[in-house]
């Protein structure tokens, strides 16, 4: 194992692109701050990174992972931006990371992190009740611009409450948003038919729709999912209509998985970090964790990465504005 | 039934010397984290989940699941002999269980609550195993409104807890709301009370201020009142402990009633701290004599570490059978879970039996593999408090303080720890209870989130408390609970009969 690692290292080096002699190692343990608690998508997330790296011995040194979830993820982005310059934090989390300092007061600002790359995306989907008289979203959506429907999501002004205003904006519902602490409340308020929709990521909801407790009526992205696993009798990720032929005019709504370093580190450092996470993409244990958890696979990373950041912090801070949710 | 050969299923799944070992290692780890406040079971479980990616998911199911017994035994242990509350959960037994061990009687509490805990776990499987069909679907009850109905129940069942004043109970109660309230508020998004303070963001550490308030207060109170513990002098005997043994069934109602309480906040799923607190409330409510409830009263042991075991066990059902975690802990297994590649769910019954089965008999051997392993302890830990207190003292402090750091590596939390202390101090000279703080801080969010959730859901009518009839006779039972003090008190001083309420002291702590 080790030594065919070396001679891939030795291989990588004899082809590879521009590395320059004394290129960056981590010299100590590294700290992966997962800006949630344990247990939720980007602890998953993070643990499967730390897992996968530990396997291919990826790095010399070894990875360490902390929860710091606290305050919608908050937590863990001030925490990482305060060691500016430190080469061995690396904080793990969605499009919260530039979100966040945009509708709350929280004190750190998206430029005091650097983005390293961005690893998967996680889709959307809507979600109603298993029993509900609803078959598809033009359906839910009749009913809802009748008024009185809820929608239930995780956190308050996050993608959940952003992408339920986006419906109303678009079809002229009129749906009132609960939030709750996590997908996976919203998941069980929703089959106890407490509320009328979610809009959960797949693998939030799987468990119930396996059971038929809940159901999706469509997904927010331009083509349909690609996973042929059947989940629930004849019916799989690739069955699901999109929003958009289904009736609801959204396009395309997804959350990245990213990862980040602190302001003011090296180059050499985000390069050497942005490698071994393309590493870590290309192992069959990491397509086995995109399919276990329905997520689409991505690697972005460099300018790539910093200009879909900017695309999609402009599109999420324009829905932000109509709903008067900017902090500052 | 059906369940009954599933679960011999199970055994056969389990029953290797293999598994037994890894049983005892979790056992024994996680009575370590239990003992060392601040590092706790979700911790705990959490470093361990690397080492178990490789593993066989019956296996690592087994290593975890034993810890979090481990852990949640392990807790009650510095509750009982320094008022250290190893976890959220074991708060409540302070109340009781340190002054036994003051007035020399370490031995006995230290027995009485592990197996009392141990029952309570039993119990807790027991239920698992014929009921878990049921109670998955009443879970699913279970909206906003209900939660907050069993919230106000817990806050309604301890509010005449304390001797104290009213009032006193009152301004503590309120500390500890704006405590829970400090960080960022679920329902608008917003932060509150951080006054800018990045240290703040993250809300004020339940466990932090558990061991300022208990832990560092009664150091400083032993400090002022000559640097040793109290009354301990007793020799550790083995036949304490067997005598304890056979005390055990002259609790058997208080056992019960706590049983339930704990199985009923484990699947609803308010989690093993409100149970705890609401079992050790109600069981000081319904004893004849009250007079000894705080000052080391048997049951006080008993009732808070049955109802933390049972609710810690059934926290295990919602996991499984919903997908929902019932404690933090839970919460960290339910990961482990996802990366071995199963589903938490509904369907994880019905797709891997062999599995959900194991784990199930599983808990029934690791309780009891953990029950043999804490008694064993008992003779040593209740030794430690006959180490002058000169010697002790500093290694509690250090202990606290490395275990305020681990809560979140963070090293501000160790000046709070010292503020608590202070205050914790504060609160026992000027006679003013400590617990309606406690409860409040564990409590305050999830009762304010679930209040706000319900407002949204009906659109501002309190109605929705009496919708149907689940939430209506929640909520009706909590008002009678609340109400039944002050009528009680009204009847009272009708008659002009009122009785003396004995002073708070530590000086008569001996029985």
């Amino acid at each position: 194992m080790k030594k065919s690692v070396s001679i891939a290292c030795i291989m990588a080096a004899a082809f590879g692109v521009a590395v320059p002699a004394a290129a960056f190692e981590p010299n100590r343990p590294v700290e992966f701050v997962v800006t949630a608690g344990p247990g939720g998508g980007t602890d998953i997330f993070a643990r499967t990174i730390q897992a996968i790296i530990a396997k291919y011995e990826l790095m010399k040194t070894p990875v360490v992972v902390t929860n710091k979830g606290s305050a919608g993820g908050a937590e863990g982005f001030v925490y990482t931006a305060g060691y500016e310059g430190d080469a061995h934090k690396l904080a793990f989390g969605t499009n919260n990371a530039y979100l966040l300092p945009v509708r709350a007061k929280v004190p750190y600002k998206a430029e005091d992190l650097t983005p390293v790359a961005a690893l998967a995306s996680d889709e959307f989907i809507l979600w109603v009740n298993g029993k509900a008289d609803y078959t598809t979203a033009a359906d839910f959506v009749a009913k809802a611009k009748e008024g009185g429907l809820k929608v239930g999501g995780s956190q308050s002004k996050d993608v959940d409450q952003i992408l339920t205003s986006m419906i109303n904006d678009a079809t002229g519902a009129k749906i009132s948003y609960i939030p709750f602490k996590s997908g996976g409340e919203a998941a069980v308020q929703l089959a106890g038919e407490h509320i009328d929709a979610n809009v959960n990521n797949p693998s939030e909801n799987v468990g119930q729709w396996q059971a038929g407790m809940v159901k999706p009526l469509c997904v927010f992205k331009s083509v349909k999912l690609s996973s042929e696993a059947k989940v629930a009798g004849d019916q799989g990720w690739s069955d699901i209509p999109t929003c958009k032929e289904a009736g609801i005019p959204i396009d395309n709504y997804s959350m990245p998985r990213t990862v980040w370093l602190p302001g003011g580190v090296e180059p050499d450092v985000v390069q050497f970090y942005a490698d071994v996470l393309r590493k870590v993409s290309e192992t069959p244990e990491w397509a086995k964790y995109l399919a276990d958890t329905s997520q689409s696979p991505v690697y972005l990373s460099g300018d790539e990465l910093k200009s879909a950041v900017e695309v999609d912090g402009d599109s999420v801070s324009e829905v932000l504005k109509r709903e008067g949710w900017l902090a500052n | 039934m059906e369940n009954i050969g599933l679960l011999i299923d199970g055994f056969g799944h389990i029953l290797s010397w293999n598994h037994i070992m890894l049983m005892m290692v979790g056992v024994t780890l996680g009575i370590l984290v239990g003992v060392l406040p601040g590092l706790g079971a979700p911790n705990g479980v959490s470093l361990l989940l690397p080492l178990t990616f490789s593993m066989d998911p019956i296996s690592a199911i087994i290593l975890l699941s034993c810890m979090y017994w481990g852990a949640l035994f392990g807790g009650s242990t510095t509750s009982i002999l320094f008022n250290i509350p190893g976890e959220p959960s074991s708060v409540a037994t302070t109340f009781d269980g340190y002054p036994m061990a003051k007035a020399g009687q370490a031995s006995r509490a230290l027995t009485l609550a592990f197996v009392s805990a141990g029952l309570g776990a039993l119990a807790g499987v027991v239920m698992i195993t014929l009921l878990s069909g049921w109670v998955a679907n009443f879970a699913l009850k279970f909206s906003s409104p209900e939660y907050f109905a069993v919230y106000f129940l817990a806050f309604a069942s301890f509010i005449s807890m304390g001797a104290q004043s009213p009032f006193k109970t009152l301004v503590s109660m309120m500390l500890g709301f704006a405590l829970a309230s400090i960080g960022m508020d679920t329902i608008s998004g917003n932060l509150r009370l951080t006054f800018d303070i990045p240290e703040l963001i993250k809300g004020v550490s339940f466990l932090i201020a558990v061991m300022g308030l208990f832990g560092i207060g009664e150091l400083l109170l032993t400090t002022e009142e000559g640097l040793r513990f109290e009354g301990i002098k007793a020799r550790v005997k083995l036949a304490e402990i067997g005598r304890t043994l056979i005390e055990i069934p002259r609790y058997w109602l208080t056992i019960a009633r706590s049983t339930i309480i704990g199985i009923w906040m484990g699947i609803t799923p308010a989690g093993p701290t409100a149970a705890s607190f609401m079992s050790y409330g109600v069981a000081r409510r319904s004893a004849r004599d009250k007079s000894l409830f705080g000052k080391g009263d048997p049951r006080g042991v008993v009732a808070p570490e049955t109802a933390d075991h049972s609710a810690g066990t059934s926290a295990l059902l919602p996991m499984l059978a919903l997908g929902v975690p019932g404690s933090a802990t839970a919460a960290v297994m339910m990961g482990g879970l996802m990366i071995w590649g199963l589903t938490p769910g509904p369907m994880l019954f019905a797709d891997r039996p062999d599995f959900v089965w194991g784990l199930i008999a599983s808990m029934y051997l690791g309780n009891v593999v953990a029950v043999f392993l804490v008694i064993a302890t008992v003779p040593l830990y209740a030794s430690i408090l006959r180490v002058p207190f000169s010697i002790i003292g500093p290694i509690i402090v250090a202990v606290i303080f490395s275990g305020a750091y681990q809560v979140v590596n963070s090293v501000s939390d160790i000046f709070l720890v010292i503020g608590f202390g202070l205050l914790g101090y504060v609160f026992k000279k000027l006679d003013y209870p400590l617990a309606p703080l406690v409860l409040a801080m564990v409590l305050g969010d999830k009762a304010e989130d679930a209040f706000r959730q319900s407002m949204l859901m009906s659109g501002g009518s309190l109605d929705i408390f009496w919708s149907n009839a689940l939430v209506a006779g929640l909520m009706t039972l909590g008002l009678v609970l609340l109400l039944s003090p002050l009528a009680f008190w009204l009847i009272g001083t009708l008659r002009k009969r009122r009785d003396d309420v004995a002073p708070h002291g530590d000086g008569n702590a001996a029985v």
